[in-house]
């Protein structure tokens, strides 16, 4: 079996690049260009030097040791939440603003949901001196106010988007729009394993980094670089996709992807693709999405909001359907108890997204012996307002 | 098998005006309504949009019709119903224009047998991959005598567009500038450069301006550079009035088809 992105763009059946006339000549110079650059020396060199120095690579791969206890395995966290700015999500864009400046491109452009891949490319675009234009939604921009701030004062123009339901799939519709407008001097800095080929495959080996140090830190650690699960959480995929990345074609290394239920996938809210999506084009890629029979992008719901996007990534699509990964989807209730749980046992607080991967250890059959290396993607504090009204709202004494 | 959108360049290959208007918009019966009174005033080729949840390609005039419409309950078995109630009263060319999700759920073979019983001419799918459409797609487009139009930008490169002039038997669908439907043509000396270049090339197709089409001068300065042009946003600003509708479409054509170069 096969997990790489073929010639044509496409992990099996999902892939390829449905995108307008307008984005074409971009998307394929991006398409004829990103091997080449991304794997020259020079760039190499300096790429391996910002994650160094710049990001705080390597992450560490914690094991944790309560976390272990209680579960009845060794439980590794790869610490993603000790990266900059909080979470796997400058490896890609440290990555990709390398490959812009390469190309000469003098203004970048991202989406954004919760704020955590804005407040990473407005980074990098001080870092590199850039122009930096966020899109977001007007909701997201009101429910994620710090990271407004955090991108604002990073010197990046936030731009919230009215458009649609006002959300990640619409600043992604809108960004879009601003690149078919700007076609000559703009990066589009996309933040997921998500858009027309080739971004699927280059964010995944932007953050492939991730599976390439576990399997250097466990080997140290356990004596072998192959663990027994590698678990993440989905939205997109990013996360999963870099700690997959070294272990596709390792089968047996079992692959857990942990999608988010929202209230529950019958509830009509809920973010749980693998579930409840179809086949389907959603921003330029052919992938499964949640989606009316009429072919309408349904919009998801889930308490986090980087796990909030109606599809997953053509790679994840592909892992699915061919049973290398196994798919859990766990409820907002769910995730927040691992929160908790996660801050009491180890003393670290988790993003949601991240503790969504954790729930799912609950339902994964586990042997005493069996190594686990959880990615932990992100931290917690950009969580803190939704998590103390969640925690608030469940301990108010009925009737209230 | 007869093919309305080809005939009509046969016969006329200047001061062309397709007209787009999204199905359902303003109101859910709006769409027939619409249709016959662009044809009575004037229109040459109606562009009729199938409403999505996410048009890419779109500014927010017609993403906003695209949500009204949606709203109003619009669907593409719907849109092939009332198009099949009006067939016997329209004779100008039909194309459908829509994003390949929507079209893909409805089954595209289905689509185009349902497109050709209704009458439809032409079809514009702006994220259908040109590949795809080779390898893939085009003896069914061929089957139903669709005729597929593509775009064309100032960013595409010559051997791009001569193979899409090769691979399409009605139109190029010329975009003014890097941008989304509903900016203004401005005509600026690096606009004028392109429509320039693009007639030099001496496509066997004829071209048609869109994307920033909005009124008499900007139509007028698209059919010195093509055989005509197509206006969008602009109507769908017209049609949002649900009074008078009828007698606003035809004010609209006539004022855009006149003949008469604009007074300074």
């Amino acid at each position: 079996m096969k997990y790489s992105v073929d010639e044509r763009g496409y992990y099996g059946n999902y892939g390829g690049a449905y995108i307008p006339e307008m984005l074409y000549p971009n998307v394929e110079e991006l398409r004829q260009k990103y091997l080449e650059i991304i794997y020259e020396p020079s760039f190499q060199e300096e790429l391996q030097s910002l994650l160094r120095d710049y990001v705080g690579r390597p992450t560490p791969l914690y094991y944790a040791q309560r976390l272990s206890e209680k579960y009845n395995a060794k439980i590794y966290l790869k610490r993603e939440d000790l990266a900059h700015t909080g979470a796997h999500k400058i490896n890609n864009t440290v990555g990709q603003i390398l490959l812009a400046k390469r190309l000469g491109k003098t203004r970048i452009i991202a989406e954004t949901g919760a704020g955590q891949h804005g407040v990473a490319t407005a980074t990098v675009c001080a870092l590199a001196g850039l122009e930096c234009v966020v899109y977001m939604g007007k909701i997201d921009t009101e429910r994620q106010k710090p990271n407004v701030a955090r991108m604002q004062l990073l010197g990046a123009t936030v731009v919230p988007v009215t458009s649609g339901s006002q959300t990640l799939k619409d600043a992604t519709n809108e960004a879009i729009r601003d690149w078919i407008s700007n076609p000559e001097d703009t990066h589009y800095i996309i933040g997921s394993v998500v858009g027309p080929h080739p971004y699927p495959d280059m964010v995944a080996r932007f953050q492939a980094v991730i599976s390439e140090e576990i399997k250097q830190q466990l080997q140290e650690k356990e004596g072998r670089s192959n663990p027994d699960y590698v678990v993440a959480c989905v939205g997109g995929g990013s996360n999963a996709a870099g700690a997959f990345y070294h272990y596709l074609n390792e089968p047996e290394v079992k692959l857990v992807a942990v999608e988010a239920a929202g209230h529950g996938v019958d509830t009509g809210f809920s973010a749980a693709t693998s579930v409840l999506g179809t086949l389907g084009v959603i921003h330029g890629s052919k992938t499964l999405l949640m989606q009316t029979e009429d072919g309408q992008i349904v919009e998801p719901h889930s308490i986090s909001a980087g796990l909030d996007y109606p599809g997953i990534g053509p790679l994840h699509a592909h892992l699915w359907e061919t049973g290398r990964a196994k798919f859990y989807s766990i409820t907002d209730d769910e995730s927040m108890q691992s929160v908790v749980l996660l801050s009491r046992l180890e003393g670290i607080i988790p993003a949601i997204e991240s503790a969504h991967a954790l729930s799912a250890l609950n339902k994964m059959e586990l042997k005493p012996t069996d190594v686990v290396v959880l990615n932990l993607s992100g931290r917690g504090d950009k969580d803190l307002a939704t998590i103390i009204n969640y925690l608030e709202d469940i301990e108010k004494p009925h009737g209230e | 098998m007869e093919n309305r959108l080809v005939n009509l360049f046969r016969e006329k290959r200047e001061n062309l005006l397709n007209v787009y208007f999204t199905a359902g918009f303003p109101e859910l019966e709006s769409t027939g309504v619409v249709l016959k009174t662009l044809e009575a005033a004037g229109a040459d080729i109606v562009e009729i949009g199938m409403p999505y949840s996410d048009p890419l390609a779109d500014g927010p005039t017609i993403q906003q019709s695209n949500t009204v419409a949606l709203r109003n309950g619009m669907s593409i078995k719907k849109l092939f119903s009332q198009l099949a109630e009006v067939k016997q009263q329209v004779n100008l060319p039909i194309i459908l224009m829509g994003y390949l999700n929507p079209v893909l759920q409805f089954g595209i073979e289905k689509f185009c047998q349902e497109a050709a019983r209704v009458g439809v001419d032409g079809l514009i799918l702006p994220d259908m991959p040109l590949h795809e459409y080779e390898e893939e797609y085009e003896p069914l487009f061929r089957k139903y005598n669709l005729s597929v139009i593509f775009l064309v930008t100032p960013q595409t490169s010559e051997e791009r567009i001569r193979k899409i002039d090769a691979l399409t038997n009605s139109f190029i669908y010329l975009v003014s500038s890097a941008s989304t439907t509903g900016n203004k043509v401005g005509g600026d000396a690096k606009q004028l450069q392109y429509f320039q270049r693009i007639q030099q090339l001496n496509l066997k197709n004829p071209k048609l301006i869109g994307f920033g089409i909005s009124d008499r001068s900007s139509f007028q300065l698209a059919c010195k550079y093509a055989e005509g042009a197509i206006i969008g946003s602009a109507f769908i600003k017209v049609i949002q009035q649900k009074e008078s509708l009828e007698q606003n479409i035809r004010d609209f054509i006539q004022e855009v088809k006149a003949q008469e170069p604009v007074s300074a």
